[in-house]
């Protein structure tokens, strides 16, 4: 089964590193068949920015997100360029501050992890990356919280662990809560 | 542990085509990065000048792309495997040095990460618009090999049969790698190193004072010494004799020397040939496709057959000396043929050429994105008979 993904905000964010770690987790961890490719304007900051990967069990022919399953969403502009490009019946996860303007989508499951006020919480806006990855993770279940923790651990600064797994395990725990809520 | 186990990181990683193709380096005996760091080909520099100095190799910056490469050739001569990796602006600039490398048979690498042209064009985004600067860029008839990856792990291994190449025909050998690619993340699987074929420029066997460093084997290739080793070795960019004499005024000095640079690799061409077929034994429409287009184009194959259309793929993986015996073979058997590029028209002409009465389509792409399979999959029914 082919699943696709979709991460897209601005440059700064954390964008390219969050798809980078979706992958590696599932293709090195897992021992599916994963790839990420990326999509980003010459600004180092503020500009579009997006990620995507394909999971699968089968060798992966066409690496290039076409039909998003899980759409993560961290800009207005991201949301506006990219939301409509949904699966029907897809997972949209959105980070509601950064989005004033949404609109109504009947045909999706959405969820809203303020990732970037959390961040600010944890004294690291730069870190909205990793929570939004813990909330994915108990969202859809794509690949397993363990898988994913070792591949964050290989990318990140010697130092920033603890920061970056209590980032995790805080947007597990709020994905967890608002998929509850969801099914409630 | 010891320099060489550091250059060979045998093992499971998750790498970008940049790292792999730098790491593929490094296998190979790369031990010489000379180089001017540009987007998307930035990455290889970065991992370059980290990881040489790490197995005792050196890694020079040079103040743009002109000196970069002359580094590079300097580097070959003194007896290093040494490369150097751009993209577009970098690449136009380097071609008059590249024709020093194959006038003085100067063994290297040269990566080009494509990004979109032409100029400066688009610098974070893909393209495939220098394929044929690979092997038209420079002045006068000279041959090259060029070759491209559609994997993350081709780039790796693709690297190191990339200094394999050079160093058995004494030439530049070019990767054609497009920005998605370069940047793309996939899985590597880095072989033990005894299981890597390493091969290295062939040594003179005559006494020092009687070498003529440009007098070729049956093979047409000359062996090399190392410059500065003591061997009689005189090099230079004019038209030059065996023992490597200016001789600007002969004619059949020039006709010799020419026709023995092109045909080094002329002749060999059937062992330096790569290509992949898939699903082409009984297939009526074939799809001719090199990097990204080649991922697209294998996933409209896949979705054709399962319409029942008997599409297949050939997947060119040596872009440069052409695969033109291949691809006629193709053609005879196949109704049509369809070759999608992410440029304007280039390689398709050398497929038509080679196609003959075969009728071609050619699917153009600009700006990043390459074709979507469903785009390949309509020319291909589009070309049912």
């Amino acid at each position: 089964m082919r699943l696709e993904v979709r991460i897209a905000g601005f440059g700064g964010q954390g964008i390219i590193r969050a798809g980078l770690i979706v992958a590696m987790a599932a293709s090195l961890y897992e021992d599916k068949n994963a790839v990420q490719t990326q999509s980003y304007g010459p600004e180092s900051r503020g500009g579009s920015c997006r990620s995507e990967v394909v999971i699968s069990d089968d060798e992966i022919d066409f690496p290039k997100v076409t039909d998003p399953d899980i759409l993560v969403v961290m800009s207005q502009a991201a949301y506006t360029r990219y939301a409509g490009t949904l699966k029907s019946g897809g997972t949209l996860i959105l980070d509601p501050d950064m989005i004033p303007q949404q609109q109504t989508m009947h045909d999706k499951r959405i969820y809203k992890v303020p990732a970037t006020k959390m961040a600010e919480e944890l004294g690291k806006t730069i870190i909205a990356n990793v929570i939004m990855l813990g909330a994915l993770t108990s969202i859809t279940r794509i690949v397993d919280a363990e898988a994913m923790k070792k591949a964050i651990l290989s990318n990140i600064p010697k130092g920033t662990e603890k920061l970056n797994l209590d980032a995790f395990e805080k947007g597990y725990e709020y994905g967890k809560k608002v998929l509850e809520e969801s099914n409630a | 542990m010891s320099e060489k186990n550091k250059a060979i990181l045998t093992g499971r990683h998750f790498f970008s085509g940049d790292l792999a193709c730098a790491e593929g380096a490094l296998a190979a005996g790369c031990r010489f990065f000379g180089g001017y760091p540009i987007t998307p080909a930035t990455e290889i520099a970065e991992r370059m000048a980290r990881r040489l100095p790490q197995v005792g190799g050196t890694y020079i910056q040079m103040e743009d792309e002109i000196a970069s490469i002359a580094a590079v050739i300097g580097a070959s001569y003194a007896g290093l495997k040494a490369m150097t990796a751009t993209s577009g602006p970098g690449f136009s600039l380097m071609q008059e040095n590249i024709g020093l490398a194959v006038m003085t048979e100067a063994p290297c690498v040269i990566v080009n990460v494509m990004r979109g042209g032409p100029s400066t064009g688009q610098p974070t985004m893909a393209g495939q618009q220098d394929v044929m600067q690979a092997k038209w860029g420079s002045h006068g008839d000279y041959e090259i090999i060029a070759l491209t990856p559609s994997t993350v792990q081709e780039a790796f291994d693709l690297t190191i049969e990339a200094f394999n190449y050079a160093e058995a025909y004494r030439v530049p050998v070019m990767i054609m790698m497009d920005a998605i690619v370069g940047h793309m993340w996939e899985r590597v699987t880095i072989p033990p190193a005894d299981q890597i074929k390493i091969v290295n420029r062939k040594k003179p066997q005559v006494p020092r004072e009687k070498y003529a460093p440009f007098k070729p084997d049956e093979d047409l290739v000359p062996p090399m010494a190392v410059f500065g080793d003591g061997y009689h070795f005189h090099a230079t960019g004019l038209t030059h004799d065996e023992e490597g004499r200016p001789r600007t005024e002969s004619i059949k000095t020039q006709q010799t020397l020419v026709q023995r640079l092109c045909d080094k690799i002329r002749k060999n061409a059937d062992k330096i040939i790569q290509i992949r077929e898939t699903m082409l034994d009984d297939a009526e429409i074939a799809v001719v496709a090199y990097g990204i287009e080649a991922r697209a184009a294998w996933s409209a194959v896949r979705k054709a057959r399962n319409a029942g259309i008997k599409a297949g793929l050939l997947r060119l993986i040596t872009l440069w000396p052409f695969p033109e015996k291949q691809v006629a073979e193709v053609a005879k058997k196949v109704k049509t043929i369809v070759v999608p590029e992410m440029n304007y028209g280039q390689l398709v002409r050398e497929v038509e050429r080679a196609a003959k009465t075969t009728p071609v389509t050619f699917l153009s792409k600009l700006g990043e994105e390459p074709h979507k399979p469903e785009e390949i999959l309509e020319a291909i029914k589009g070309g049912k008979h």
